[in-house]
């Protein structure tokens, strides 16, 4: 099964037959096997699955941060296969965001460095219409100077969601966004992401296990054993959770 | 818990070996210094028993004055000649009693017009005894018959690039004097050389003449036993018939006596490389304190995680100690391995240096291994202590909590700093202020030592403000601004590895400092004082200082334009039983007219044969005034009683004591060692000047120069030391390199997650370089301001604590420490190299998920 939209809408990521192989010989362990897959422009699309169906690593293809064994990758009018070091780290400075598990913030900088840290990298100057806006959505104007240890770990990651967004970027990638927060500082994030998207236009692709935080998307994509094998449009934590359930069930598995 | 031990060690072995080098380098100069004096020493044994070889007893008088070997060749008194019938005739044991020359100073002049000089050997002139078993001729050699014949030994004709059958010149006590090579000679085994030295062998009557000033003496008696008779009965029987006042020895005895003097001299290379070694082990000691802190801290989640399931505190020391103790040992030993290398190239370069020292075999005395186990061993496990401490003090907690080095407060570390700052700078002043009597050497060094701990340890604290002043030049972009904030972000470790660095800087300034304000001093009073136009002189290249004919003196006095002529003898003679420095001056006047001295008791301006002239400050410390009797005893002849006729100002150029010119003949040296020229007003250098040069044609250790140019050939004299401690300190400065990279690979690992981060925003790889390669910078141009400015601060206290020396000039050598500056950066790029490739290197993805 492949996931694609309508000719209508433009994808801001595309994956194309992408296998993802490890190791060689009998060893050799199969991440991804012929993923062909859109994310559409404006939407929020999670992708979801048991651990080990692949679906970091897919995330994680789409972004450049890993290579695909065969197959295609490409993130608007960019071809992502084939890029080398520097073309990938130009892609990631200009087109795509990331928001980590982890936050992953530098503790040496303030929370406004932060945020404008990829835009000093690339040595461009924030929109400043723009940046205000992020900055009152996320809710931070008054913790701008402080420094990450000073912050909840919620406000911590409505910071790593503002330095994604704050470039304007083709992509934002989510890596388990609200794993390490409380339920509600996780509702807020998803809030967040959601807003960006329907408000402003914003392209996101989060990966989860969490069927709560999947029914914040547009679109569910779910993978199991490296492939795609269900898609949900417009879900519910109750659709996505009877999706999961069916998954669990190896039988059921489409092939 | 002792595998955890030896698996933690073996996860990190790249990171200890770094550390561990120090250790090795400090060892390497401790064992090395061992090695060096061992293999020397026994070699010089060597020749001095070959020497001897031939000898049963010898006999000498005892001589004049007594010189250590540092102070020079000491000149022997003379033997009569009827000593050797005395023997004969008293002694039914003694079969061939030989009469021996043997005194340095005879200077052969090579076929390119020079003189073949020595880096420390005796250039020895002797008389010629016939062949033995150790001196054999060569092919086409015959023994010397006429005065004007002599035979000299391989090493120096090939010196000399001379050969039977040509005319040279020898300088003796007389000036020069033209000889023809009748023979050369080499010794037992082939060899060319032994022990480097030079030897010009003349008939005996020559020999006397020229190298002892007196005709039927000799410098000793060598006493060969007849059959069946032990040397020892020999000398004793000998002894009996000379009575007092001769030293009579057995050729085994005597060898071990010069062999035990010249080791003396040679303990002195063993302290200049010990002190080193302590250098390099206190950049060491830091370096170790860090990487173990560092270890520490990384671990400390498994260190709390050990101590929840039941490790003791004090495991937790023992299992940090013990990982000392094994970096320790493997660092001791491959330092003792490295020492023994470095031993032995020395050696042999010493060898080389000294003429041909054939060298025996290499040896490794139990010094050298002790002293590298005890040392690797004790530094390591001392530095690691605190380390260790530290970890001891882990909750169990930890184990369970988020590892966040706590940012710990700087107070305490910072009063300690100061405390111990204040010893320092308290010992300092009381070494330098002469409070410490004998002790004085130990005091000062144990305040620099202090002095350096307490500035350590105040580091963190100045680290702040000085390195976000530093990084500040770095911060125009986002790659400087990062590395800028990384190098503060942990000021024990930051401060820790610059100490490390300032260590080495501020002793090579420290001793820039000093030596540059000696020479701008000496020059300044030098270019001040004389009033002489022209200088003859030349460069000393071994113990014995360059002389000249005497008879130049009166020659250039003539030459028209010159108006006054001095030559300066020198000696180290006793004085009422003190050993001193004792000058001659061939014109009384100059003392005045040329070096502008003042009398401050009785006339200066004349000196009779049988008066002399004092300095003030001996006058003051010898206890006499004008009109004391004053007993002298030079090198040679009898001891003489002159009459203290006047005193002079004491200054940096005077010499102690003056006398007559009439003395000079009892010098060891009996020529002037400098000479100088006053031109008369409207004269030109430029008319006297080759006018003088040629009068030097047949004395060719000196050379005529204009004033300026002999005071700074004079002060260059300080370049030398001044480099050779450069160049050793620079290995402190290698081992604080090691330092930073360590720290830096550190950061690296510990920030991998972060590294990755910045490369998924768009960080690029030479970006991330630039970054790790500023927090290098920063911290090395930290340590080097740091060393700069104690170092500034050790040697202003040291001139102006040498002020009553004749120091008088603190000259700060700005140029020097802009290139010290210069440098650190330059070694913080070199050391951010590794570092940076690595992060540059570090996978994204793999970062990212890092734990």
């Amino acid at each position: 099964m492949t996931a694609t939209v309508g000719p209508q809408a433009q994808a801001a990521a595309q994956a194309n037959d992408v296998w993802k192989l490890y190791g060689s010989g009998e060893a050799q362990v199969a991440a991804l096997r012929g993923v062909t897959a859109e994310f559409e422009r404006g939407r929020f699309t999670a992708i979801m699955g048991p651990s080990g169906s692949g679906k970091s690593t897919l995330m994680h293809c789409l972004a450049g941060l890993d290579s695909v064994t065969r197959g295609t990758v490409s993130i608007g009018e960019t071809t992502v296969t084939g890029l080398g070091d520097s073309g990938l780290t130009k892609l990631r400075r200009d087109k795509v965001g990331f928001i980590f598990q982890q936050f992953n913030l530098l503790p040496t900088l303030t929370a406004q460095e932060n945020i404008l840290l990829p835009l000093s990298i690339a040595g461009r100057k924030p929109d400043p219409a723009w940046y205000d806006t992020v900055i009152d959505t996320v809710g931070l104007r008054d913790r701008l100077k402080h420094r990450p240890a000073q912050l909840s770990g919620g406000q911590q990651q409505r910071v790593a969601c503002a330095r994604a967004l704050v470039a304007r970027p083709e992509v934002i990638f989510a890596d388990e966004p609200t794993g390490n927060l409380d339920s509600r500082s996780g509702a807020e994030v998803l809030n967040f992401l959601r807003n960006s998207v329907r408000e402003h236009g914003q392209t996101i692709v989060m990966v989860t296990h969490d069927p709560t935080a999947a029914a914040y998307a547009d679109r569910v994509i779910f993978l199991a054993d490296g492939q795609i094998v269900s898609e949900l449009v417009e879900p519910t934590a109750d659709t996505v959770l009877d999706t999961m359930k069916k998954l669990d069930t190896p039988t059921e598995v489409a092939r | 818990m002792f595998r955890a031990t030896w698996k933690s060690l073996l996860a990190r072995k790249v990171r200890l070996l770094l550390s561990g080098l120090a250790v090795v380098l400090g060892v390497m100069f401790v064992s090395g210094a061992f090695v060096l004096t061992d293999t020397l020493g026994r070699s010089f044994d060597a020749v001095f028993a070959d020497g001897y070889s031939n000898i049963d007893v010898i006999v000498s008088a005892k001589p004049k004055v007594e010189l250590s070997e540092a102070e020079g060749e000491q000149v022997a008194a003379p033997v009569p000649a009827s000593v050797v019938d005395q023997v004969k005739a008293k002694v039914p044991a003694a079969t061939d009693v030989t009469g021996l020359v043997n005194a340095d100073g005879a200077r052969l002049i090579g076929s390119n017009g020079k003189v073949v000089t020595s880096f420390g050997p005796p250039q020895l002139g002797e008389n010629w005894v016939g062949e033995n078993d150790l001196i054999q001729l060569r092919d086409g050699s015959r023994e010397p018959r006429a005065d004007d014949e002599i035979v000299i030994n391989q090493a120096l004709a090939d010196a000399a690039k001379v050969k039977v059958g040509d005319r040279v010149g020898v300088l003796t006590l007389e000036p020069k004097k033209e000889f023809t090579i009748v023979g050369v000679f080499g010794y037992s085994g082939g060899r060319d050389s032994m022990g480097g030295v030079n030897e010009v062998v003349f008939t005996t009557p020559v020999a006397q003449r020229l190298m002892l000033g007196k005709p039927d003496t000799f410098s000793s008696v060598s006493v060969q036993a007849a059959d069946g008779v032990s040397a020892e009965r020999l000398r004793d029987d000998v002894s009996a018939a000379l009575g007092a006042g001769y030293e009579v020895k057995t050729g085994e005895q005597a060898a071990a006596d010069q062999a035990a003097s010249l080791k003396e001299a040679l303990s002195f290379f063993n302290k200049v490389l010990l002190g080193f070694a302590a250098v390099a082990l206190l950049v060491g000691t830091f370096l170790i304190l860090n990487t173990f802190s560092i270890i520490v801290a990384q671990r400390t989640r498994e260190l709390a995680l050990m101590r929840a399931i039941g490790a003791s505190g004090r495991q937790i020391i023992g299992s940090v100690v013990l990982e000392a103790i094994a970096v320790g040992l493997i660092a001791s030993v491959l330092g003792l391995a490295a020492g023994i290398g470095v031993g032995a190239l020395l050696a042999y370069l010493f060898g080389k240096l000294a003429g041909g020292l054939s060298l025996a075999g290499l040896g490794v005395p139990p010094a050298a291994v002790i002293g590298a186990f005890g040392v690797g061993l004790v530094i390591t496990v001392v530095a690691a202590l605190l380390p260790a401490l530290r970890a001891s003090r882990i909750p169990p907690i930890a184990a369970m909590q988020d590892v966040a080095t706590p940012d710990r407060p700087l107070t305490k570390v910072t009063v300690a700093g100061g405390i111990v700052t204040a010893i320092g700078a308290t010992l300092l002043f009381l070494g330098l202020d002469g409070h410490a009597g004998d002790n004085t050497l130990a005091t000062i060094l144990g305040g620099v030592l202090f002095a350096f701990i307490g500035v350590a340890l105040l580091t963190p604290l100045i680290s702040r403000p000085v390195v976000s002043l530093l990084g500040a030049l770095f911060s125009w972009s986002v790659p400087g601004k990062l590395g800028r904030l990384n190098s503060g972000r942990n000021p024990r470790r930051t401060a820790i590895t610059a100490a490390a660095l300032m260590v080495g800087i501020a002793l090579v300034t420290g001793v820039t400092v000093i030596l540059d304000s000696a020479k701008g001093s000496i020059s300044k009073l030098a270019a001040d004082t004389i009033k002489a136009e022209l200088v003859i002189s030349g460069a000393q290249s071994g113990p014995r200082p360059p002389s000249f004919d005497p008879a130049v003196l009166e020659q250039a006095a003539a030459i028209p334009g010159v108006q006054l002529v001095d030559g300066e003898y020198g000696d180290m003679g006793t004085v009422n039983g003190t050993r001193t420095w004792v000058a001659a001056s061939s014109n009384v006047a100059a003392l005045q007219r040329i070096f502008g001295a003042k009398a401050t008791a009785g006339d200066i301006s004349r000196l009779g044969p049988d008066q002399m002239l004092f300095s003030s400050d001996t006058a003051k410390s010898r206890n006499v005034s004008v009109g004391s009797q004053v007993t002298v005893q030079l090198s040679r002849g009898e001891a003489r009683t002159y009459t203290v006729s006047g005193i002079y100002e004491s200054s940096e150029l005077t010499n102690p004591v003056l006398l007559p010119p009439q003395a000079a003949a009892d010098f060891a040296i009996p020529q002037p060692i400098q000479g100088f020229v006053q031109l008369a007003p409207g004269a030109k250098v430029a008319d006297v000047q080759p006018r003088v040069e040629t009068l030097l044609a047949d004395s060719p250790e000196v050379s005529v120069a204009d004033r300026d140019a002999f005071i700074k050939q004079q002060t260059s004299q300080l370049d030398t030391p001044l480099r050779m401690i450069q160049i050793l300190l620079a290995l402190a400065i290698v081992i604080a390199v090691l330092g930073i990279i360590n720290t830096l690979a550190l950061s690296v690992l510990e920030r991998t997650r972060e590294l990755g981060l910045l490369r998924a925003i768009g960080l690029r790889r030479a970006q991330t370089m630039r970054m790790i390669t500023v927090e290098a910078v920063v911290i090395s141009i930290f340590g080097a301001l740091l060393g700069v400015v104690v170092g500034t601060g050790l040697g202003a206290a040291v001139v102006r604590a040498l002020k009553d020396e004749g120091i008088t000039d603190l000259i700060l050598p700005w140029g020097q420490m802009a290139v010290f500056l210069v440098l650190a950066a330059i070694i913080g790029v070199i050391a951010a190299v590794l570092p940076a490739v690595r992060a540059a290197r570090i996978n994204v993805l793999g970062a990212i998920a890092h734990d």
